[in-house]
């Protein structure tokens, strides 16, 4: 894993920085470090999902409804902080991350217990999530005016020159870096992805690896909700609609075998940072959004085939030059 | 159905494979083996598990390619590089695990890919139906065309795949354990319908395991032994031990390693481990240092009994003692646990993390012994995974290298260091030299043998009578998920243990049972 996941990563990363110097050719106010910081603190929640994502989608499952977990939470702690504005922050964030992550659980153990598959099973409960939405607020916004200046102001306290949201990506990268490659759970969510066979027989429970994957990306979901919520001010029911589509196609461009059990949490960042550099790079040097669509889309398709080559190099081969040689 | 259902032998066959070779990287699969079918007439193709059955089966469909001989059709060179032209002969095959369409009708499961059309070029769906009915009527089947598949049974299913086999104007019928399934009335009607396939004048290959069949209904056999022919002829002119010794007669003699030494305390005991449809009654124990071999047919219910011992599957009833002690095991943790581990057979399928590196996959099931406070020490891995590698001989550049990069016997290596690093009691080795090759095979026989002369209980799951032969102690025979019997390693002969899982007792050899 250590070694050929660099190889992915040294490409995304390079396709990121060719990127950004075709851009900053065209216009140069797009590599000053403000900026820069500006892009990367827009891509926090994409890259802060991505990874809950990334762990899912290496157990050989999806999660479509982190968008909707995301919307759900950040309008249930609006809602809260509207109604007791001295709730203290932390309590409010541990709310988002235990709300989240309770549905993921929902997710976990419909795909556990009841065998459903994960896409299926997540597209019910991302509609389910936003009728939810519908029904705790009537339909109605939560607008700024309403919610405490402690609640909006906390992610964009900057600190050491970084907003606050910025340092929650990064956090989460580094706690999730840590326990994909120094923990039991993470090794075990590779030993799911790549042969749930083998994870069987040795011992691992698949089913509630899945489960624990679920509510991983659950409690990122919340907590991104309340931070989404926060930063832009407002909570509705269609927030962050459609987004969970944008976070599994950072998985997928960072390497994240659709096909599971193989990806690396610098690859999931990448991925998100890529589409967030895309999408904030291309209005700047006046190319429709169209343009950024196809951009995409293309380099989705690109990222899919390049995996599929790479993964298909062994064993096959081996036995075509068997073939040959007879 | 040009041909008369010939009396005489010497007449043309329809196919005839001669010096046939197929080799796999590090398998000579089959070895210049020939195979006559005749119109009008069943040939049985007899042999061991691994004599090269299947792989002529697959190239005869098509499926693979020969590396040397020739195969005729009517006295004609034929090669065929695709299914479709084994298909275009006339050559079709009835798998022992039918592949058929639930959702589809039964028509169209027959017709799919040459479904008769209308002048429109549309499928013609009352032409369909009314050919499928004939089919049907011809074969005798109980149902209409117009029945989903998914409301009958296997053997009806069966017969759609026969209905099917005939659809396409078949010359030539394959059929590969097609009773294993079956009920005894079932079996019976089957027997019919090979007689009117006959009668058409069809060459049937019919592969089986059970004598009685083959003497029921073939006509003539072939044996092949380890992918190479042993000898052909008329049913008529052989006796059921005449076939036995033929296919087990020892061509190779491998050198298995001298084991002596003294076996100690029961480890394991089973009693009265039971299935609701895979196995019943199995009792054994299990001392410290033994090897216990098990031998039986495929199907025998081996690996569904390992299965469950394991705690993959749940046994209905049946106590576990482990030392003495009645253990629960009811998850494959709960058997490590209790120092039980289980090699499967199917390495690429249950055994190795592909996308994992080796030493990764070394210390997959001993993790919290490598870890502290909750945290993985890459250090200690490595050491672990080192200690077991350099104990099984691993040939790898690095431990930091992915194992799908290893051969096959490596591989192997690799799943065995990752359960012997779990320091068991009891390891269940389930086929362990499948499919490697003949040096890798001693140097995992070796191992074995160390294994067990440093206090290690093995169960050996086998179908290769040398490797049963050579390396256990006590041998459990099974038989349609039964004990059949058990063989102390003195009463073991090659004919007593294919009788017993054959399950021929008339013979005048006797059982030791």
């Amino acid at each position: 894993m250590m070694r050929f996941i660099p190889v992915r990563e040294a490409i995304l990363g390079s396709a990121i920085l060719i990127l950004i110097i075709l851009v900053a050719s065209r216009f140069a106010g797009f590599v000053e470090p403000s900026n820069l910081a500006n892009v990367f603190n827009d891509t926090a929640p994409l890259i802060i999902l991505a990874l809950g994502q990334m762990v899912v989608i290496l157990t050989r499952c999806i999660d479509l409804s982190v968008a909707a977990n995301l919307a759900l939470t950040g309008m249930a702690v609006a809602m809260i902080n509207v109604a007791m504005p001295e709730l203290p922050i932390p309590v409010i964030i541990a709310i988002a991350i235990m709300l989240g992550a309770f549905m993921g659980a929902i997710n976990g153990v419909l795909v556990w217990k009841l065998s459903i598959p994960p896409i299926v099973v997540t597209l019910g409960t991302m509609t389910i999530f936003r009728g939810i939405i519908f029904l705790i607020s009537d339909g109605k916004w939560v607008n700024s005016h309403e919610m405490s200046p402690a609640f909006t102001g906390f992610p964009r306290t900057v600190l050491l020159g970084l907003p606050v949201l910025s340092w929650v990506a990064i956090t989460a990268v580094i706690v999730f870096g840590i326990m994909m490659a120094r923990t039991q759970f993470g090794r075990s969510i590779f030993a799911v992805g790549g042969n749930p066979h083998a994870a069987v027989y040795t011992g691992i429970n698949v089913g509630k690896t899945q489960f624990w994957a679920f509510v991983a990306s659950g409690a990122l979901a919340g907590l991104t909700g309340y931070l989404w919520v926060a930063r832009y001010a407002v909570a509705y029911v269609d927030i962050a609609g459609g987004f969970e589509l944008e976070v599994v196609a950072a998985c997928v461009i960072g390497g994240i075998s659709i096909a599971g059990g193989i990806g690396s949490v610098g690859g999931a960042v990448l991925g998100a940072i890529f589409l967030g550099v895309v999408k904030n790079a291309l209005p700047v040097v006046n190319i429709s959004p169209f343009w950024q669509l196809a951009i995409s889309g293309s380099a989705i398709l690109i990222a899919v085939a390049f995996n599929a080559r790479s993964g298909r190099t062994k064993g096959r081969i081996i036995l075509k030059s068997a073939e040959v040689t007879q | 159905m040009t041909h008369a259902a010939p009396i005489s032998p010497d007449v043309t066959p329809v196919v005839s494979m001669d010096v046939i070779t197929k080799t796999f990287p590090g398998v000579k699969a089959l070895d210049e083996v020939k195979l006559d079918l005749y119109p009008g007439q069943v040939t049985a193709l007899v042999g061991e598990n691994g004599a090269g059955k299947s792989t002529t089966v697959k190239i005869l469909t098509g499926i693979y390619r020969t590396d040397g001989g020739t195969i005729r059709i009517d006295g004609d060179p034929v090669s065929f590089n695709s299914p479709n032209d084994a298909a275009k002969v006339g050559i079709t095959a009835i798998h022992q695990e039918t592949v058929l369409f639930d959702e589809l009708s039964v028509a169209e499961n027959i017709y799919i890919g040459h479904a008769p059309r209308t002048r429109l070029g549309l499928i013609d769906t009352a032409q369909m139906h009314r050919n499928a009915n004939k089919l049907l009527q011809d074969i005798g089947a109980p149902f209409s065309s117009h029945t989903q598949l998914r409301d009958l049974g296997i053997a009806n299913k069966h017969l759609v795949a026969i209905a099917r086999a005939l659809s396409v104007d078949a010359r030539v019928v394959i059929m590969d354990e097609p009773t294993a399934a079956l009920s005894h009335k079932e079996i019976e009607e089957l027997y019919e319908l090979v007689d009117t396939l006959k009668a058409q004048g069809k060459a049937i290959l019919f592969i089986s395991h059970k004598f009685d069949e083959i003497f029921r209904i073939a006509d003539r056999y072939t044996v092949f032994r380890d992918g190479g022919f042993v000898g052909d002829g008329l049913i008529a002119d052989v006796t059921e031990d005449e076939l036995i010794t033929m296919m087990v007669g020892r061509s190779v003699d491998q050198i298995f390693p001298d084991r002596r030494h003294d076996v100690g305390d029961e480890v394991l005991k089973i009693v009265g481990y039971s299935h609701p449809t895979e196995f019943a009654d199995i009792n054994f124990t299990l001392n410290r240092g033994e090897i216990l071999g098990f031998y039986g047919l495929v199907g025998a219910g081996r690996s569904e009994f390992m299965q469950a011992l394991f705690g993959i599957t749940k046994p209905s009833k049946g106590v576990c003692r482990v030392n003495g002690t009645i253990k629960i095991i009811r998850s494959p943790a709960d058997a490590v646990e209790n120092g039980i581990v289980y090699v499967p057979e199917d390495r690429g399928k249950q055994g190795a993390v592909i996308g994992l590196p080796i030493f990764q996959n070394i210390t997959l099931p001993s993790l919290s012994r490598t870890s502290r406070n909750g945290f993985l020490r890459l250090a200690e891995e490595f050491k672990l995974a080192r200690e077991y590698a350099e104990r099984l001989d691993l040939r790898a550049a690095s431990l930091d290298q992915d194992i799908g990069n290893l051969s096959g016997g490596n591989q192997q290596k690799v799943v065995i260091a990752k359960w012997l690093a779990t320091q068991p009691q009891v390891i269940i080795l389930d086929e362990p030299t499948k499919g490697i090759d003949i040096g890798s095979k001693a140097a995992v026989h070796e191992f074995m043998a160390e294994l067990a002369a440093q206090g290690l209980s093995v169960i050996m799951v086998s179908s290769e009578i040398p490797e049963i032969i050579g390396m256990s102690d006590r041998v459990i025979v099974m038989r349609d998920g039964l004990i059949a019997t058990e063989l102390s390693r003195k009463d073991l002969s090659p004919e007593t243990l294919v009788r017993h899982a054959a399950g021929i007792t008339t013979s005048t050899q006797g059982g030791t049972a």
